[in-house]
């Protein structure tokens, strides 16, 4: 074989957004891998500019219909930073409660209805219907369950209304969330079926020395705050986060590329934060993972399905604490007095730590917008793998090359609508 | 669709930019979700599946707006293979939130949000699909309604039109009970000009509309910034009130503008400050 060949397989499948992959192999080496994000970009922090500060968490919101409660919080945390805003102890409880509500949402959907058909060779969660009608059933309800309580906080599960700067519009009626505690307490039961259900899954040895980014809270399991500190004793502020994170532009992609300064790529999401905070998971989640065979330093990105479950399992169980212990704040929100300055927050999507900066002038509106998502964060340790998985494949058929390609990307959940948008994995092989 | 009776149609999902939520809205139908794939071929959905089958198809659900040349003429492509074309959500309906740009200078833009911008191939404006192509059905919202996706595909297999509201946000608002924020509150509210279907949502949670599904049919925006201009809103807090998630949609583009120009008027007239200091923001807020 000594001609070159370049294959196309189409847009890759089963990621929110629209992106692809290039892979030049040159015999078994890898000579190029690229994630190309084509989807178009939306210019979000060029369009805040002069935006009331009350506006900003409804449009930031839109950057991603699934994760929206993610954008909000870090929007709204960063505001409020600027405004010297303190908040009841009650409205820092409810926007737990509403995270969590995202993260079940968002890792129920990629758990079952875009990871698992990776591993059980399906091309999609309704494929898998047919054989495994009980799993995609649980992976629904569980879905539903998250989607509900968005929806009983939030108003609706995507784009919620509730949330702003200050507190919330409205605050949902106690005897609501108390009757929604039986709903949670199913889902944490599936949750734990998902997670004895994901151990037994095939992994391929793959583990990597990445990097691992994450907040870090005193003592709570990270969501709303924390510091930012990785697996390389990186230990800093928020505030500092700019002094050791760059993004870069590539020509290929509409997404910035971010890396740790002086280092290199980096992992933010599931596998980051369990690493990073174990310890804060408390005892029965930290059984379970033993139980799962999954205790850490955890390096390999495929088992990312395992950890995502771990998570539902801690969400669910925050979120029966946070509704066990509810007391409704005096005032669902305070009244932000206008304050000119900038302000930084970074908060744990359900797919890593986004960070937000803003800066308010003395009319309320803003002058600058910043917003860094986790998918750009992880763009380059996806390129990383990439480079390492393609050559175990080299001489397989091309659609498993391209397939295992695809896996490796889905690993981190890439929100492409995020990172900007439509991914199109090429493979180009050429005699070494 | 009668010729088709014994075929399940053929439907496939395309993205433009956009946020995803619209399509989610589909995965979010977690109920009906098996069901839907029993009555409709699902032949091309990249976000759920690495199945993709090519056209032609009987349905095309259309997400986002038009940013791109490429997207202009992939646009093309996809109503040439779809006997039916739906556009989804406030992005496709009337450019969504990303049409702000087209009132600013683009090239600006880019240069504010990439180091490179010479890697950043985008179009001046942002435009709906129904300013690309002939467009069959229009679902509005930030995000659409589930609700209505799901009628509106029982519509098409039972071969009828789909029964979606015309009238405004108001009318929810009242079957709900609730006391009129803009009347009892002073709040602003677009819901007296904006179509129904979210469910009067941010009016229950005490918040006025801002807008999320777009102008009803003849609603008189006009009236609208009139009434508000009285109630003592400076012009610059009713432009950002319109330009929200539909700005480019008549007639919340006219009456921004019809404001914005107010406003410019005022501030030569030395009327006050730009700022929300002594206003409300849009969407309810800091007063």
């Amino acid at each position: 074989m000594t001609r070159p060949r370049t294959v196309t397989v189409d847009l890759l499948a089963r990621v929110e957004g629209e992106g692809g992959i290039h892979i030049r192999m040159e015999g078994r080496e890898v000579a190029e891998a690229r994630v190309r994000i084509f989807e178009p970009p939306r210019l979000f922090e060029a369009f805040l500019r002069g935006r009331h500060f009350m506006e900003v968490p409804d449009i930031v919101a839109r950057i991603c219909g699934i994760c929206p409660v993610a954008y909000q919080m870090s929007s709204i945390h960063a505001l409020e930073a600027i405004l010297g805003v303190t908040v009841h102890p009650g409205v820092r409880a409810l926007r737990r409660l509403l995270y969590c509500a995202e993260w079940i949402e968002s890792h129920a959907l990629h758990v079952y209805m875009l990871h698992a058909p990776d591993f059980l060779e399906y091309p999609d969660a309704i494929a898998m219907a047919r054989d495994h009608p009980g799993v995609v059933a649980q992976g629904l309800e569980l879905k539903k369950t998250g989607n509900d309580l968005m929806t009983l906080i939030g108003g609706r599960e995507i784009h919620p209304v509730s949330a702003c700067v200050g507190g919330f519009y409205k605050v949902p009626e106690t005897a609501a969330l108390r009757a929604f505690a039986a709903r949670l307490r199913r889902a944490r039961a599936i949750a734990v079926d998902t997670a004895l259900w994901a151990r037994a899954l095939q992994f391929p040895d793959f583990d990597q020395d990445h990097e691992m980014v994450a907040l870090r809270h005193p003592d709570e399991y990270p969501l709303n705050e924390g510091r930012v500190v990785s697996s390389r004793a990186l230990d800093i502020a928020v505030d500092e986060y700019e002094d050791h994170f760059v993004e870069r532009h590539a020509a290929w992609s509409n997404a910035l590329h971010s890396s740790v300064r002086s280092r290199g790529a980096y992992v933010v999401g599931p596998l980051a934060r369990y690493n990073l905070n174990f310890d804060r998971l408390g005892p029965v989640v930290r059984d379970l993972a033993r139980e799962c065979g999954a205790l850490p330093p955890l390096t390999n990105p495929f088992k990312g399905i395992v950890v995502r479950a771990l998570e539902l399992v801690w969400a669910c169980d925050e979120a029966l604490s946070i509704i066990a212990a509810w007391e409704p704040p005096p005032e669902p929100r305070v009244r932000c007095a206008p304050r000119a300055g900038a302000g930084r927050a970074c908060t744990e999507a359900p797919r890593g730590i986004l960070f937000h900066y803003y800066a308010l002038d003395d009319a309320e509106l803003v002058t600058a917008a910043r917003i860094v998502p986790p998918t750009a964060q992880n763009l380059r340790s996806m390129e990383e793998d990439l480079t390492r998985i393609a050559p175990r494949y080299a001489t397989a058929p091309l659609d498993e090359l391209a397939r295992r390609c695809e896996q490796a990307v889905r690993n981190y959940d890439p929100c492409i609508s995020c990172a900007t948008h439509a991914l199109t994995v090429t493979v180009e092989r050429r005699p070494a | 669709m009668r010729s088709d009776a014994r075929r399940r149609p053929r439907i496939a999902v395309f993205k433009f930019a956009s946020c995803d939520g619209c399509q989610l809205s589909l995965l979010d139908a977690e109920d009906q979700l098996l069901d839907l794939s029993g009555a409709f071929d699902i032949r091309y959905f990249p976000e759920a599946s690495s199945r993709m089958l090519r056209g032609p198809y009987d349905i095309a659900l259309v997400e986002g707006s038009i940013t791109t040349h490429a997207d202009a003429d992939r646009i093309h492509k996809v109503r040439r293979l779809a006997r039916t074309l739906i556009a989804l959500g406030a992005c496709a309906t009337s450019g969504g939130i990303q049409s702000l740009r087209n009132w600013q200078d683009v090239g600006a833009m880019v240069r504010a949000v990439y180091p490179t911008p010479g890697y950043i191939a985008t179009l001046a404006t942002s435009t709906p699909i129904s300013d690309h192509v002939p467009v069959d059905v229009e679902l509005r919202g930030c995000p659409i309604s589930k609700d209505l996706l799901l009628e509106t595909l029982a519509a098409l297999l039972a071969g009828r039109r789909p029964n979606l509201p015309a009238y405004s946000v108001c009318i929810e608002c009242k079957r709900r009970g609730q006391v009129c924020l803009l009347v009892g509150a002073d709040e602003p509210c677009l819901g007296p000009v904006t179509q129904a279907g979210c469910g009067a949502i941010c009016p229950g949670f005490g918040r006025g509309c801002y807008g999320c599904f777009g102008p009803m049919e003849s609603a008189n925006v006009t009236a609208l910034v009139a009434g508000l201009r009285e109630r003592g809103l400076h012009g610059d807090v009713i432009v950002r009130l319109l330009r929200g998630f539909n700005a480019w949609s008549w007639p919340f583009r006219s009456g921004g503008d019809e404001a914005a120009r107010a406003a410019a008027a005022d501030e030569a007239a030395g009327d006050g400050p730009t700022g929300g200091g002594a206003t409300a923001p849009a969407g309810g807020g800091a007063r």
